[in-house]
Parts: C-alpha cells; structure tokens; sequence
C-alpha cells in the first residue's frame, strides 16, 4: 500500500515537473533570443551579445511603444480599479433589484471574444466618426474589458470577510464611515491589490482589441510586436518582455512570501 | 469567473430599514455601480448595437470605398455566411478551439491535480511557474513555438536525428501547429479554475469512497470529478472563448488560406477592405454562436456558481 502511494505521488510529481518545462520552453526561448546578435531577424540564433541590453532604444519604435503601453496599461488600472470595486462592494454587500442583471452585465464582456469586443468599439468609433481611434479609444477600451476582472477578484475578497470583525467596530462606537475606512478597507485591499496587478497585466498584454481602435499612429508593445513581425522582430522586444516577466516574477514571489509571513505571525 | 461566488451576498448584507439612514442606504448601492455600469453600457453594450446596426448598412451609391448608409438590409446576413471562405474559417475557428480546449483540459486536470494535491511544500512554487507563461508578452511567446516547431528547431532535428521522419519533414505551417498553439496559450486559464476546485476539494470525501470499497477510478469518477466540476466549467469557458477569436496562432502557426480563422476574417474586413458590413455580420454572429453555446453548456453542466 506504502509502495503504491509512494508510485502514485512520484508520477503526479513527474508529470507536473514535464508540464511545468513544457510551459515554461517558449518563455525561456523569448527570454534567450533578448541575447541573440541576430540583427533585424531575430529567429535564428547566432551568438550571444549583450548589444539589445545596451541598446533598449536603439530599434525604431520599441520604447515608444513600451511608453504608450505604460500609459494605458496605468491609467486604465486606476479607472478599472476604482469602478470596479465599488460594483464589487455593491454586490457583496448589499441586496437590491437589478443584482442578476448587474452580474449578467459584468460576466457578458468576460464571455465575449476580443475580435468582437474589439470589432463593436471600432463601429461605434466609425459611426462617431473616427475621431477617438488612437490614445482616447484604446484607454476607454482596456477600461471596459479590464473591469468585469477586477469586480471577479474583489467580489471573491469581500466574500470571505469576517462579519464579526465590522460588528466588533461598531461594538466599540466606530461610526460606518470609520468601520469602512478602519476596518473593512483594508482586508479587502489585498485582494483590490490582485485585482489591480491582474488589470494591469491583462491591459499591457493586449493585442486584438488595441489593434482594432489603435488608428494608424498610435502604438502599443504588443501592436509594434505584430506589425514589425514582417520585416523581423528586434532582440530589443525580447529584451522589454524579459524585463516584464522578471518584474511581474518579482511582484508575484513578494507577494506570497508577504502572505505566507502574515499567515505564521497569525498563528503563533 | 473561478471565485467562489455566493448567490445570495455574503454575510454582512446592510439590513434595509425605513429610517433616514435606511433610504441613504437603498441608494448606495446604485452610487455604487452607477460609473461602471455606465463605462459598461457605453463602451460595450453600445458598440454591440451600433456593430448590429453596421451589419445592416449598404454602401452609399456611387460612394467611395467605406461609405455605407443604414438601410437595415437583413439579407446581409444570408449574403454574408454562405459565402464558403466565410463559413469554412467560422467553421474552422470552433473545431480548432473546440480541439485545443479538450486538449489543454487533458493537460490541466493531471497537472492541477498534482499541484493541489501531490506537490505538498512545492504548491506554491509550482503555482507560480504555471502563471509565469502570462508575464511574457503573448505574440512573443507564440513566436517562441514557431522557433521550437520550425525546421532548424528542437522538435524536428531530434525527430530527424532518431530517423523518425524525414528530411523534409515539417510541423509548422499546419492546422496542427495552430492547435497546439492554442493549447499552449489558454493553458494556464484551464489549470488555475481547475486548481482552485481541487484545492476546496475535501478529501475526507474520496477516503470515504474508498472505505466504502470503491477502487480509486469510481472513486474520482463518482467523487472527485462531481466536485470539481465547477472548476472544469469555468476553465473549459475561459480556453474555448477567446481561442474561437483568436487569429495570433493561426496567423504565426498556420499563415496559410488552410489555417485562418474567422478573427482573421474579421480583422481584415474592418481594417483592410473597409467592408464594414460583412465584418459586423461576422463579429455578430460569431458572438452570437458563442454565447448560445455557453449559455447551452452551463445549463448542462448545471453550475449556476459561474454569474
């Protein structure tokens, strides 16, 4: 019986560390190509140079890009964030007439594809006349879709909160604004902090729906990706996405030491 | 869409009363969503109509390219989706999504299993690496598969070198290559809902199965799989929807007439051709589809935790 178990962990065990490598192969390939001394096509490896390092911003357009995509990617974190959280307390935690219809409208944009998403804004800018396609219409756009993500993660946070903890605050004459403020504010704010990370990451990421209401002179990273995929991708791209995923790595392992350290000094 | 969600609000919901407090409180809700629902209802539900209405439009006679006029022509629709380039691609577009998501569910589940259950201190390391593939750029990471599958990679000299192909052999450009892609890319979106399931798993309830003389396949089939199901729902949803929009693997994996699917459509409709309406009756329909089907299969799978 010991033997077949001991059988059993080992080849979930295996299986999982083969999955693991098989996720992780094109990320170690993009992260090796950010050394490749391939010049303007960079699929084939021809030796390792620190140059694209050196060099951030040397490739036409790649900071640019990397600008705009900071930008958008903020702003639009900021604004998703802060509406949705507000749906997110609206829906945990109160009861009201229109609740069904509330979470239909936020679960809809999750269940739609992005060319659709992407496509039904570029109309409606078409129909308005073109004059918000660039800048203004892909910050609208990533607020829309990053939204019903962020009302997902905090309604999962507010869920779990401890009724008792708010009553004890009342208990002790905290009025509802200080009870919020004091209390309730910051237990959720770990899971408003994912959702932000989350809204942020989604937002740098995306490719379809920008590209549909980009317009012809505005350009974010994954955008100047695409379109420069043509005539070759610089090692400066690597580079950026090698930068991104060691800084996201980061925040990810800060986190959760964070939390695995509260859990221990809550247990002792 | 994985989060526990409770039907009813959690406990803590304000009480209504009839006091002066009470009526600030009624409205607090509506304060509450009133921005965003609007942001909502202004940059996602009227686009849906005013891509509905763009469905319907004609060019402008003697017009220059890219000038329609509103004349409601519902024929478009019929016009539009039997042309075979149209429907093939359409028709494409879900078997490819439909394949690579029963293909990422029979890579997730064993993998999430492991994770939730097998891989005791390693869980959270290993919970990382499975996210880790989000933090590099999307387009990059395909084109990262494009060098693995390619000629000069390490798939097909290995292949070449143990004689089990031919010289000639290839894995990309195909309808294969982009299945694979789209495995790869929604991945993580199977694993993590499916984790999260297995992870609230109680597994008193399997060990009672098996006190109960079930051997370990009725047990997970009877037990485990039930439980879990919401998991399996959430994840099969989040690979299958944006897979069936996606043109980023067709187009760096496949790139040929063969391989493109309907996104691709879509996209070169809009931004190429300006032929706005065969776009809109493409985008519409294909949402259309897609939301009919999930509506269908959460039905089925009978979860209602999803809204």
């Amino acid at each position: 019986m010991t033997m077949k178990r001991w059988l059993s962990h080992s080849v979930f065990r295996i299986y999982a560390v083969f999955a693991v490598a098989y996720l992780l192969l094109p990320v170690g390939y993009t992260l090796a190509f950010s050394f490749n001394n391939g010049g303007r096509s960079n699929l084939v490896w021809h030796g390792f140079t620190f140059d694209a390092w050196t060099h951030l911003c040397d490739a036409p357009g790649v900071c640019e890009s990397v600008q705009n995509s900071l930008l958008v990617g903020v702003l639009s974190t900021l604004i998703a964030t802060v509406l949705g959280t507000m749906i997110a307390f609206a829906l945990g935690r109160y009861l009201f007439v229109g609740r069904s219809f509330t979470n239909l409208l936020i679960f809809l944009p999750m269940a739609t594809p992005e060319v659709v998403l992407g496509s039904s804004l570029l109309a409606l800018f078409l129909n308005l006349g073109g004059g918000l396609l660039g800048f203004p219409g892909v910050l609208l756009a990533h607020v829309m879709f990053c939204i019903s993500f962020v009302v997902v993660t905090v309604k999962a946070r507010v869920a779990t909160l401890d009724p008792k903890l708010e009553e004890a605050a009342r208990d002790l004459y905290a009025n509802e604004l200080q009870t919020f403020w004091k209390v309730t504010f910051p237990l959720v704010l770990p899971g408003i902090a994912s959702a932000a990370l989350l809204a942020f990451a989604l937002s740098f990421d995306d490719f379809i729906i920008t590209y549909f209401n980009a317009g012809s002179n505005f350009q974010t990273f994954p955008v100047f990706v695409w379109t420069s995929n043509q005539r070759g991708i610089p090692p400066q791209a690597n580079v950026i996405a090698s930068l991104m995923f060691f800084v996201a790595l980061a925040a990810v392992i800060i986190a959760q030491v964070n939390s695995a350290r509260k859990a221990k000094a809550l247990a002792k | 869409m994985n989060a526990p969600v409770v039907p009813v609000p959690a406990a803590g919901v304000q009480a209504v009363r009839s006091t002066k407090a009470g009526t600030r409180r009624r409205w607090t809700p509506y304060l509450l969503l009133l921005p965003g629902l609007l942001w909502l209802g202004i940059f996602f539900i009227i686009p849906l109509a005013s891509l509905l209405m763009q469905s319907l439009q004609t060019p402008v006679p003697n017009g220059l390219a890219g000038q329609f006029q509103q004349t409601w022509r519902f024929q478009n629709y019929i016009d539009t989706l039997s042309q075979p380039n149209f429907y093939n691609a359409m028709i494409r577009s879900f078997t490819y999504s439909f394949i690579a998501t029963v293909l990422a569910l029979l890579i997730a589940y064993p993998l999430a299993y492991a994770i939730a259950l097998r891989a005791g201190r390693a869980k959270p390391l290993l919970l990382v690496l499975v996210v880790a593939p989000f933090f590099v750029s999307f387009i990059l990471r395909t084109i990262a598969w494009k060098q693995v599958l390619g000629a000069e990679g390490p798939v097909v000299s290995t292949l070449q070198a143990l004689h089990l192909v031919q010289q000639n052999f290839t894995i990309y450009p195909s309808s294969a290559a982009v299945i694979a892609g789209l495995t790869y890319n929604f991945l993580p979106f199977m694993t993590l809902p499916i984790f999260a399931s297995l992870d609230r798993l109680d597994t008193r309830l399997v060990e009672a199965a098996n006190d109960l003389y079930a051997g370990n396949l009725v047990a997970f089939r009877k037990v485990t799989l039930p439980l879990t199901m919401p998991g399996v729902v959430a994840g099969t949803l989040l690979t299958f929807i944006p897979a069936s929009g996606d043109y980023i693997n067709s187009e760096l994996l496949g790139g040929s007439v063969n391989t493109t699917m309907i996104g691709k459509v879509i996209d070169s409709r809009f931004l190429v051709l300006s032929d706005y309406p065969a776009a809109s009756v493409l985008s519409f329909t294909l949402m259309s589809i897609i939301l009919a089907a999930v509506w269908l299969y959460v039905r089925k799978a009978g979860t209602e935790e999803l809204v």
